[in-house]
C-alpha cells in the first residue's frame, strides 16, 4: 500500500519535472525542474531495491552533472537565446510520433505484463541473500574487470579529447 | 573468489596488444613536457615502435589463443586478424603524418597518442566476444577518432568534419546500446555465446524482440562502416578531417567495425539469419550503387574517395549476405586488401595537397607522371587495385566476395555488384587520365620532393597490394582458417 502511493508521489515528480523542463522559458528554471525529475528517477530505484542506483543517481546527476548544467548555464549569455522562438512547429512529425507512441503504449496496457518477455536470468539475479550494492561491486571487479578496467581507457580519451579540442594553441 | 582467477597471466598474454597501446599512449603524453623540441618527429618513431610491439604482442597472443578474462574477449585467429590490420593501418597513418603535421605546424604528442588509443579501442573490438565490451571499445575507438578529425581546430572544414561525425556518431552508438539493452532484457545475457544459446534453447524468447534489437544494432554498426543509407556523414568528414586521418578512418575504424559485423551476426544472431539477410542484401546494394553513382559526380578528389568508400562498404556486406565461412574469409581478405589501397591513396592524395590542404581537385593530379614517376606509379597500383584489375589486391578481394556470394546463391547481387565495379572504373581512370596525359598543372609545380617517411608511406601500402594479389593464398588460407568462429 505505501509501496504504491510512494510510486505513484515519485512518478508525479518525474513526470511533472519533465514536463517542466520543457516548457519553462528560463534555462535556470528548466535545469532546476530536470533535478525534479531526476529525484523522482532516484525514489523509483529505491522502491526497486536498487540502492546502488538510487546512490548513484543522487550522487552523479542531482549532484554532478546538474550542477555542471547551471554552471555553464550561468558562465552562457542565454538571455538573447530566451526570447527567441523555442519550438520549432514541426506539427505533422510531432504528431505522427505522439500517435505511434501512444500505440505502443495502448498495446502493453492491453497486453498487460505479458507484452515484453523478461528472461528468466536477468529478473532472477536480484532475489539473493546480499544486498544489491554487494552484488554489484562483486561482478564488477570479478565478472566484470575487464569492461570496469578499460572504461577508465575510455575516460582518458574522452579527457584527452577535450583537452586538445580546448587549447588555446595546439 | 580471489581477484586473481579473473586475471591470470594468460588473460594478461591475451591482451598484450591493447596492453602495449595504452602504455606507449600515455608515455607520449607524459614525455611530451620533457622533449622541448616542438618540431621532433619522435612521437611519430615511438608510436610505430609501439605499434611494431603491438603486432609482435598481438602474434604472441595469437600463440596462446584462447578466450580471456571468462570468456569477456576471445583471442582466435579471427581477432589476430583484425588486430593485426587495424595496427598496420596505424602504422601507415603515422609515416604520412610526419610531413602532414610538420607542414600544419601542428606537431603535439596528443595526436599520436589519440591514434593508439583509438587502435587499442578497434583491437578490443576485434577480439570482443561481450557486448559491453564491444560498446567500450567501439566508444574508445570512436571517440578518439572524433578528436582527431576536429585536429585542426583553425580550419573550418576540420570543424564542420568533428562536429558531424561526433554528433551524428554518438546518435549511432545510442543505437547500437539500446539494441545491448533489449538483447540483456530479452536473453538476461550479453555473451555472444550466451545469448546464441538462449535464442537456440528451449526457453527462446519472442523472435520479434531479438529481431528488433538485431536491427536496432545493424543501424548502429551499418552508420559506423558507412553503409548506404547510413552514409550521409563521410563525404564530409573524409573531406573535412586532415588526410591522414581521412585515410586512418576509411580503413581502421571500419575494418573494427566490420569484425564486430561479422562477429556478432555470424555468431549470436546466425539462427536468426533468415530475417536480417534479406536487410544486408538491400543495404550492400544500396551502399555499392549510391557510393559508386555519387562517386562520378566528385571533383574532390577526398569526397570521391569517401563515395568510393562507401561503395567498397557495400561489396563487404555483399560478403556478408552470403552468411557463410567462405564469405567471412572473403570479408577478411577483402578488408585488409582495402586497408593498403585506400590508405596509400590517401598519402598521395595528403603529399600532393600541399600546406592547408589547398589542392584536393581532381584537377590537381594534371601531370604528376611527369614530375614525381614514382609517386604517380605508387597510386596507379592503388587506383587499378580499386577498380579490382587483376595481379592487385583489390582483383582477388572482389573476385572472393562474389565467389562466396555465387556458392550462397545470390545471383542477382553478384551480377548487380559486378555492373557497379565497372561503373567505379570510370571515376578511379580519370585520375589516371590527369596524371599521365595532361601538362603539369600548378598543384603539380608546388609539389615538394619525396621525404623517406611519405616514401615509405606510399611504398609499403603499394608492396602490401601486390602482395595480396599475386600471393593471395598467403592470407586467405590464414581467413579461411580463423573464419570458423566460435559458437
Amino acid at each position: 500500500m505505501l509501496d504504491t502511493v510512494l510510486f505513484y508521489i515519485f512518478a508525479v515528480m518525474v513526470l511533472l519535472g519533465g514536463i517542466l523542463t520543457i516548457t519553462r522559458r528560463s534555462a535556470v528554471h528548466s535545469a532546476i525542474s530536470l533535478i525534479v525529475s531526476l529525484l523522482g528517477v532516484a525514489g523509483l530505484y529505491l522502491l526497486q531495491q536498487a540502492e546502488f542506483l538510487f546512490a548513484v543517481q543522487i550522487v552523479l546527476y542531482v549532484g554532478g552533472i546538474m550542477l555542471l548544467f547551471l554552471f555553464v548555464i550561468m558562465l552562457v549569455n542565454l538571455d538573447l537565446a530566451a526570447k527567441e522562438r523555442q519550438f520549432n512547429r514541426q506539427w505533422l512529425v510531432a504528431l505522427a510520433a505522439v500517435a505511434a507512441m501512444g500505440a505502443e503504449i495502448g498495446y502493453f496496457l492491453y497486453r498487460g505484463k505479458d507484452a515484453f518477455h523478461i528472461a528468466e536470468g536477468a529478473a532472477g539475479a536480484v532475489a539473493s541473500a546480499l544486498g544489491n550494492t554487494e552484488q554489484i561491486g562483486d561482478s564488477l571487479f570479478s565478472e566484470y574487470l575487464l569492461p570496469f578496467e578499460i572504461a577508465s581507457l575510455l575516460l582518458l580519451v574522452a579527457v584527452v579529447g577535450s583537452v586538445v579540442m580546448a587549447k588555446k594553441r595546439i | 573468489m580471489p581477484v586473481s582467477s579473473f586475471a591470470s597471466s594468460l588473460d594478461m598474454a591475451r591482451f598484450l596488444p591493447e596492453l602495449i597501446l595504452t602504455i606507449a599512449g600515455t608515455l607520449l603524453m607524459v614525455l611530451d613536457p620533457v622533449i622541448h623540441k616542438r618540431s621532433s618527429s619522435l612521437f611519430g618513431h615511438l608510436s610505430i615502435l609501439a605499434l611494431l610491439a603491438g603486432i609482435g604482442g598481438a602474434l604472441y597472443g595469437y600463440a596462446h589463443r584462447g578466450p580471456a578474462f571468462g570468456g569477456l574477449l576471445m583471442v582466435d585467429g579471427f581477432a589476430t586478424f583484425f588486430t593485426v590490420l587495424v595496427m598496420v593501418v596505424g602504422i601507415l597513418t603515422v609515416l604520412p603524418s610526419y610531413k602532414f603535421l610538420q607542414r600544419e605546424d601542428a606537431e603535439t604528442s596528443e595526436f599520436h597518442a589519440l591514434l593508439l588509443f583509438s587502435v587499442a579501442g578497434q583491437c578490443i573490438m576485434a577480439s570482443a566476444n561481450e557486448l559491453i565490451v564491444i560498446f567500450i571499445g567501439l566508444e574508445i575507438s570512436s571517440i578518439a577518432s572524433y578528436v582527431m578529425a576536429g585536429y585542426l581546430r583553425d580550419d573550418k572544414r576540420a570543424n564542420e568534419a568533428a562536429l558531424k561525425y561526433f554528433l551524428l556518431g554518438s546518435f549511432a552508438t545510442a543505437f547500437f546500446l539500446y539494441g545491448v539493452a533489449l538483447i540483456y532484457g530479452a536473453t538476461g545475457t550479453i555473451n555472444l555465446s550466451a545469448v546464441r544459446a538462449v535464442i537456440l534453447g528451449p526457453n527462446a524468447p519472442a523472435p520479434v524482440f531479438i529481431g528488433v534489437a538485431a536491427a536496432i544494432m545493424f543501424v548502429g554498426l551499418a552508420f559506423k562502416v558507412s553503409a548506404a543509407p547510413f552514409q550521409i556523414w563521410a563525404p564530409d568528414v573524409y573531406q573535412g578531417a586532415p588526410t591522414p586521418v581521412s585515410a586512418f578512418l576509411s580503413a581502421g575504424p571500419k575494418a573494427a567495425a566490420f569484425a564486430v559485423f561479422l562477429r556478432i551476426f555470424m555468431t549470436a544472431f546466425e539462427p536468426i539469419a533468415g530475417g536480417w539477410v534479406p536487410l544486408v542484401w538491400i543495404c550492400a546494394l544500396l551502399s555499392m550503387t549510391v557510393g559508386n553513382f555519387a562517386a562520378l559526380l566528385q571533383t574532390n578528389v577526398k569526397r570521391m574517395l569517401a563515395y568510393s568508400s562507401i561503395a567498397h562498404a557495400g561489396y563487404v556486406l555483399v560478403a556478408l549476405t552470403a552468411q557463410s565461412e567462405v564469405g567471412t574469409a572473403a570479408a577478411m581478405f577483402y578488408l585488409a586488401g582495402y586497408a593498403f589501397m585506400n590508405v596509400g591513396a590517401f598519402a598521395v592524395v595528403s603529399h600532393l595537397s600541399g600546406r592547408g590542404e589547398k589542392y584536393q581537385d581532381i584537377e590537381s593530379f594534371k601531370g604528376l607522371a611527369q614530375k614525381q614517376p614514382l609517386t604517380a606509379a605508387m597510386l596507379t597500383i592503388f587506383l587499378l587495385s580499386l577498380i579490382g584489375v587483376p595481379l592487385t589486391g583489390g582483383f582477388f578481394g572482389k573476385f572472393y566476395i562474389f565467389k562466396a556470394a555465387l556458392e550462397s546463391h545470390l545471383v542477382w547481387l553478384t551480377v548487380l555488384g559486378l555492373l557497379n565495379s565497372a561503373v567505379a572504373a570510370y571515376y578511379y581512370l580519370r585520375i589516371l587520365v590527369m596524371m599521365y596525359m595532361h601538362e603539369p598543372g600548378e598543384a603539380v609545380r608546388d609539389i615538394e620532393p619525396l621525404t623517406p617517411s611519405l616514401g615509405l608511406a606510399l611504398i609499403l601500402p603499394a608492396i602490401g597490394t601486390l602482395f595480396l594479389g599475386i600471393f593471395p593464398g598467403w592470407v586467405l588460407d590464414f581467413a579461411g582458417k580463423s573464419s570458423n568462429l566460435l559458437k
